[in-house]
């Protein structure tokens, strides 16, 4: 690991003030991705700003039609939060899915959207439930905030504080899971909200997390696994590795996107 | 290699005393937690991760670096009462945490009842995982209860990894271990 600053700010606002003073400066999350890569000297930022002091990132809450989870909200803490299984609980159950038990200990939301690893789980559920991504500076669509692999609309010295999810009449999330990473081969998101359905995929698509359109209007016309039958993703624009090829990774988009419809119900 | 400094190599700051090695801009950070109950404060490297200050710092060395990758679970510890990987945090992230290691589970002389199944059931071979092991099972019955199925222990150590054993009587151990721990939590009330 190369050498760096350390600061641990109370407070997004002196967070942001340390992070506007230094362009250099990274933010440290959950850190099982940042330092991962810092030990393997693939990132080597100056200075790092732990969010793991401000507490005002923290907390889960029902406000109105929404869940609201703070960016610094660990996996752990959403997947046993009464208020969580109350408004989405397949939510919930999605975060019992990601990594180990100790990295759910660490890992947060705020930092796996941050991160939009391709294969991340989380992204699938912000961009199927139309959540918004609420930084200390704007609020962000989630059709807006995703922008490919490990990219997305956030600015530079830009802090997620919190995510806002609407609550949906009907969601199921499906996963495959690479069984030694336990990251998504394939993640399939499905949310109702009136008539209207969304669908968005993870692991496989070769630009990150994208909604599947076709299924979102079969999905709309009728809501069941059946509907689906016969939906086609299109290949050349899945991943292609060791793991799965494209032509396999389509393939299953198919299989969990009925297998999150039936879960939802 | 981070862990392999020789003992000339190693930062003084164990020995420093804190305040003075915590004036502002020689590039440490000053850090307070609780290790196994005892308070510590010390000037470290802002690298240092906190299975490194546990192991050169505080001279715990029963936490140990399996992958130092975060797949393994041999440096697995109890932070604020949680498992976590304590190759992938950094220590001074854990300003005003309580950490409980491997070392701080025997009580007067006397194996926590989770060691103590581990030895009874030899769920261990080579022995390098085991205190993972063992922070790990803790953890379970901490957040399943002690009434545990074998298809609960395998999922959930699925964040520690053995390359001995084949899991049967680490499997064995956890559930007997989480039974021994109703026991002592029955005697104990």
């Amino acid at each position: 690991m190369y050498a760096f600053q350390y600061h641990r700010p109370q407070s997004v606002a002196d967070a942001a003030a340390l992070l506007a003073s230094d362009s250099e400066a990274k933010i440290l999350a959950g850190g099982h991705t940042l330092l991962p890569t810092m030990k393997q000297r693939l990132a080597g930022p100056k200075t790092i700003v732990d969010l793991g002091h401000v507490a005002e990132l923290k907390g889960i809450t029902k406000s109105g039609n929404a869940l609201v989870i703070g960016a610094m909200t660990t996996h752990a803490e959403v997947a046993g939060s009464e208020v969580v299984r109350g408004a989405i609980p397949n939510l919930a159950r999605l975060a019992t899915m990601i990594g180990d038990a100790h990295v759910r200990h660490r890992g947060t939301i705020g930092g796996s959207v941050a991160n939009n690893d391709p294969a991340a789980d989380y992204p699938a559920a912000v961009l199927a439930l139309n959540a918004t991504v609420v930084t200390n500076k704007r609020e962000i669509k989630a059709d807006d905030f995703f922008k490919g692999l490990f990219s997305t609309a956030l600015q530079d010295g830009e802090i997620i504080t919190r995510l806002s999810f609407p609550i949906p009449g009907k969601f199921g999330y499906a996963k495959f899971a690479q069984p030694a990473s336990l990251f998504a081969l394939v993640g399939v998101a499905v949310a109702q909200t009136g008539s209207s359905a969304r669908v968005a995929v993870t692991g496989a698509g070769s630009s990150g997390v994208f909604r599947q359109t076709a299924m979102e209007g079969a999905l709309g016309k009728g809501w069941s696994a059946q509907s689906l039958a016969g939906i086609a993703t299109d290949a050349g624009k899945m991943m292609s590795d060791i793991h799965g090829d494209s032509a396999y990774r389509a393939h299953l988009v198919g299989v969990m996107a009925k297998r999150a419809v039936a879960q939802a119900g | 290699m981070f862990f392999r400094k020789k003992d000339s190599d190693r930062a003084p700051e164990a020995a420093a005393p804190p305040a003075a090695a915590a004036k502002a801009g020689d590039g440490t950070v000053s850090v307070s937690l609780t290790v196994n109950g005892t308070p510590v404060t010390a000037s470290i490297d802002p690298r240092t991760l906190l299975v490194q200050f546990i192991r050169e710092n505080q001279r715990l060395t029963g936490t140990h670096v399996g992958c130092d990758t975060s797949q393994c679970g041999a440096c697995v510890v109890h932070l604020d009462g949680r498992a976590v990987k304590s190759c992938t945090v950094l220590a001074a992230s854990v300003d005003g945490g309580k950490v409980t290691t491997i070392e701080g589970l025997a009580k007067d002389g006397k194996l926590h009842p989770m060691q103590e199944a581990f030895r009874e059931h030899h769920g261990l071979q080579c022995g390098y995982c085991t205190p993972g092991m063992i922070m790990s099972a803790i953890d379970i019955v901490n957040r399943k209860g002690t009434n545990l199925d074998e298809a609960t222990v395998r999922h959930e150590l699925e964040g520690n990894i053995c390359r001995c054993t084949g899991y049967h009587n680490i499997v064995a151990a956890v559930r007997a271990g989480a039974a021994n721990m109703s026991s002592s939590r029955q005697a104990a009330e």
